[in-house]
C-alpha cells in the first residue's frame, strides 16, 4: 500500500477549509467546590475561509487566540460551538452523513509547531520520526523509511549525513527542516505553520523561509501561517487574518491589509513595527497600554478601551464585519454606515 | 517627572569613557570541552550614549554584557580589561560588587518574571533596593518606590505598589523591572534583549520609554539583541558580534544605510521588512562555526561570498575608512593609507 495524495473534491472556487463561528472558552474553576468563577473567552465567534492554493496569515498579539485557534484547527481540540468544512465535508462526522473523519482530516492537514525541540522524539533518529505516521497509516517499513529520505532531501538534508542523526545533533534551523519533512510525510493538503520561525535567527529564518515557498509550490500545498512577526507575515501571505481578544477583527488580501488598514487596531500595530530607520524614530506609541485580559473582555466593541476613537456605540454593541470591497472586511463602527458612529461609513467601499 | 532621579547637570567635561573593555575574553571551560564564547572584544561606551550589541545566538553578545557586571558563573575564564565609571570590575571582591551593582550599574532581563521576587510586592523589592543602597528608611524607600513606578509610567502606581508580580500584565512586568533597575540611580543600564518577548505594541512602548528616560537620566546604556528594527530605534551606535568578536561597529544610521562588513550585509538582506514579497529572500548560507576551537582566521570566511585565500591567514585586524567606523575585514580599505 502506498500513501497516494488525495484529490481535490470541490474544485478550486470551493475553499479548502471554512470555519464557522468557532468557539473555545476555558471555564477558571475556584471556590470549595470547584465551582466556574470565570470564564477565559479564547475564541470568540472566528469565521473565516481558507482557500484552495493559498497562504493565509494569521496575526495577532499574546492572548488573541490565534493558538487556540490553531488547535482548533487541528482538532486538538473540541470547540464549543462552530463548524468545520474541509473540501465539502464536515469534519469529524462520518461518512454516512457526508463528512470525513477525524483520522483521515488528520491526514489532509498537519502542523508545524515553533518549538522545533519539543515537536521531536528525542530518542528517536529524525528518519524514524519522520516514518512514523506513515507507518501508522499502514505504510511498509522499508518503504516509509525510502519516503523519509527523499523528505529530507527535499528540505534540503542530505539523508546520507542526516538520516540517523538524533533531534540534539541538528540546529534549531535543521530540526524546523526535520518537522517540515514530518509534516509532508502523509502528503497532506493544508499545513498549520504556528510561528514556525519565531525561534530561528535572521539568517536562518531567511533559509526556512525560502524553502516553504519552494515546498508550496512542489507539492501544491496550502499554507496557514501563524506569526506575531508583521514583516514575515506580509512576505510570505496572500491573505491575512487580525485578530484581537478571540475574535477576527480585520481580514483581507494582503496589500489592503498593509496599505490601507481600516481597523484602528491593525493600524495601530502595523505602526508599532520598530524602524530600521534610525532617522524615522517616533516619540509616541501608536498604543497605550496591555492588550486586557481575555477573561472579562469590554462590552461592545473588544478594542473600545485602547482604540482613540472610541464613542457611546463601541460600548453598547459589538460591530459586525463590514465588506470593504474585494474581500477586505473589517469589524468596526466606523466602516459600517449607520451605525451611529459619528465617523460611520467613512471606511465603506 | 520626579526632581530626585534628574542628573546632576554640573557634569565635569568627562575624557573618560563610562566603559572601557579591552581584549575581553571568555572561555568557558568543563571537563569535556572549552567554548570560546568571547575572543578580543574592545569596546568603549561614553556617559550618556548608547551603543546596541546585535549578534545572533551564541555570537557572544550577553556573555559580554554579563562579564561587565561580573556575573559569569565560576566556569568562565575572564582575561582582559573590564573598567566601569573608572573602576577595575575584574579587581572588586564581593562586597564592592555589591556596591557597585544597582548604584553604578543595573541590568534589565528578557523574561521579568526571573528577575523579579515571586513573593515580594513591586513596591517592597524597590525600596529594598534604596534602603540598601542608600541607607535611608522604609518609608523613604517606599516613597521613592512611587516616585520610580510614575516615572515608568504604571498606571494607577500607588495601587500597583501593593501588587505582586504576577499581578501584572507582561508590558507592567517589564516597566517595574526597570523601576527596579533605576532605583538607585546607576550611571550604566544594562539591557539584555528586554523587549523580546513582549507584543508588539507593547514592545514599541517599552522602547520609547527606555529612550526617554535614557534622556532623562543621562545614563549609558548597553543593549542587547538580535533585532535589528529594535537596533534603529534606540541605538546611538551600533556593535555587530560574530563568533564572539565584534565585527562591525559604528554609528547605527551609517551601519543600517550601508554596512562594512559581508556579515551585517548579509543580516539586513535576510531581515525580512516591507516590499520584500515575491522576491526570494537573500541567505547567509551554513551557520556559525563551533566555538569549541578558538578561530585562528576571519571567522565568517566560510560563509562569506567574498572570502579570498588572504580571510584565512589570520584574524583580520579592525580597520576603519571614516572616524567612528570600524569592520575587521580585510576588504575593508583604511582610511588615509
Amino acid at each position: 500500500m502506498t500513501l497516494s495524495p488525495v484529490p481535490d473534491r470541490g474544485g478550486p472556487a470551493q475553499p479548502l477549509l471554512l470555519l464557522s463561528g468557532l468557539k473555545k472558552h476555558f471555564p477558571i474553576r475556584g471556590g470549595l467546590f470547584g465551582a466556574t468563577v470565570a470564564t477565559v473567552r479564547a475564541v470568540d465567534g472566528v469565521t473565516f475561509a481558507v482557500r484552495k492554493g493559498e497562504t493565509l496569515g494569521i496575526v495577532g498579539e499574546s492572548g488573541c487566540g490565534k493558538s487556540t485557534t490553531a488547535r482548533l484547527l487541528m482538532r486538538l481540540m473540541e470547540p464549543d460551538a462552530g463548524r468545520m468544512i474541509f473540501d465539502g465535508e464536515g469534519v469529524g462526522q462520518d461518512a454516512q452523513t457526508g463528512g470525513i473523519t477525524l483520522k483521515e482530516y488528520r491526514r489532509q492537514v498537519q502542523m508545524v509547531f515553533q518549538d522545533s525541540y519539543a515537536s521531536l522524539n528525542p530518542r528517536l533518529p529524525i528518519e524514524e520520526s519522520i516514518a512514523f505516521a506513515p507507518k501508522v497509516h499502514g505504510i511498509a517499513p522499508a518503504e516509509a523509511r525510502a519516503r523519509a529520505h527523499e523528505l529530507l532531501a527535499a528540505v534540503g538534508l542530505a539523508p546520507a549525513t542526516f538520516a540517523r542523526r538524533y533531534p540534539h545533533e541538528l540546529s534549531g534551523g535543521q530540526r524546523q527542516r526535520v518537522n517540515i519533512a514530518r509534516a509532508l510525510a502523509l502528503q497532506p493538503r493544508l499545513i498549520l505553520l504556528d510561528e514556525p520561525v519565531s525561534a530561528l535567527d535572521k539568517s536562518v529564518e531567511a533559509q526556512v523561509l525560502n524553502l516553504l515557498v519552494d515546498l508550496k509550490e512542489k507539492f501544491g500545498l496550502t499554507y496557514v501561517f501563524i506569526s506575531h512577526d508583521l514583516n514575515v507575515v506580509q512576505y510570505i501571505s496572500d491573505r491575512v487574518l487580525v485578530m484581537y481578544l478571540g475574535q477576527v477583527v480585520e481580514q483581507g488580501p494582503v496589500e489592503a491589509i498593509y496599505d490601507r488598514p481600516a481597523h484602528p487596531y491593525t493600524r495601530a500595530l502595523l505602526a508599532s513595527r520598530p524602524s530600521m530607520d534610525p532617522g524615522a524614530r517616533r516619540t509616541e506609541p501608536p498604543l497605550t497600554g496591555d492588550p486586557p485580559n481575555p477573561i472579562n473582555p469590554p462590552s461592545g466593541c473588544r478594542f473600545r478601551t485602547r482604540c482613540p476613537f472610541a464613542e457611546a456605540v463601541c460600548a453598547e454593541r459589538e460591530p459586525v464585519a463590514s465588506d470593504l470591497g474585494g474581500g477586505h472586511e473589517a469589524a468596526c463602527h466606523m466602516a459600517e454606515p449607520g451605525s451611529g458612529h459619528s465617523q460611520a461609513g467613512r471606511l465603506a467601499a | 517627572m520626579s526632581e530626585v532621579l534628574e542628573k546632576p547637570t554640573t557634569q565635569t567635561a568627562v575624557a573618560k569613557p563610562l566603559v572601557m573593555l579591552r581584549d575581553l575574553s571568555v572561555r568557558f571551560v568543563s571537563r569535556d570541552a572549552t567554548m570560546h564564547a568571547v575572543n578580543g572584544v574592545d569596546l568603549d561606551l561614553a556617559a550618556g550614549e548608547v551603543l546596541c550589541i546585535l549578534g545572533e545566538s551564541g555570537s557572544g553578545k550577553s556573555v559580554t554584557l554579563r562579564a561587565l557586571m561580573k556575573l559569569l558563573p565560576r566556569t568562565a575564564r575572564v582575561t582582559g580589561r573590564i573598567e566601569v565609571a573608572g573602576r577595575d570590575v575584574q579587581a572588586m571582591n564581593e562586597r564592592e560588587l555589591q556596591d557597585f551593582r544597582g548604584s553604578d550599574v543595573a541590568m534589565i532581563f528578557q523574561e521579568p518574571m526571573t528577575a523579579l521576587d515571586p513573593v515580594f510586592t513591586i513596591g517592597q523589592q524597590i525600596a529594598e533596593t534604596v534602603v540598601r543602597h542608600e541607607g535611608v528608611t522604609r518609608a523613604a524607600g517606599m516613597a521613592r518606590a512611587l516616585e520610580l513606578l510614575e516615572l515608568v509610567q504604571i498606571p494607577s502606581a500607588k495601587r500597583r505598589l501593593a501588587a505582586y508580580p504576577h499581578e501584572l500584565s507582561g508590558g507592567l512586568r517589564q516597566r517595574a523591572m526597570i523601576a527596579v533597575a533605576l532605583a538607585c540611580r546607576p550611571k550604566l543600564l544594562l539591557a539584555d534583549e528586554p523587549t523580546t518577548a513582549l507584543d508588539a505594541t507593547v514592545q514599541i512602548q517599552v522602547l520609547l520609554l527606555l529612550r526617554k528616560l535614557q534622556e532623562q537620566l543621562g545614563m549609558g546604556v548597553i543593549f542587547v539583541t538580535h533585532d535589528l528594527g529594535v537596533a534603529g530605534e534606540i541605538a546611538d551606535r551600533v556593535a555587530v558580534m560574530y563568533a564572539g568578536r565584534v565585527v562591525e561597529e559604528g554609528p547605527v544610521a551609517a551601519m543600517m544605510r550601508a554596512p562594512l562588513h559581508p556579515y551585517p550585509r548579509g543580516l539586513l538582506g535576510a531581515t525580512v521588512h516591507g516590499g520584500m514579497r515575491g522576491q526570494r529572500l537573500t541567505t547567509i548560507p551554513g551557520a556559525p562555526p563551533s566555538l569549541e576551537t578558538l578561530p585562528t582566521a576571519c571567522s565568517f570566511a566560510p560563509r562569506c561570498a567574498e572570502a579570498e585565500p588572504a580571510c584565512l591567514a589570520g584574524v583580520p585586524a579592525p580597520r576603519s575608512p571614516v572616524p567612528g567606523r570600524s569592520a575587521r575585514c580585510i576588504r575593508v580599505a583604511e582610511s588615509g593609507v
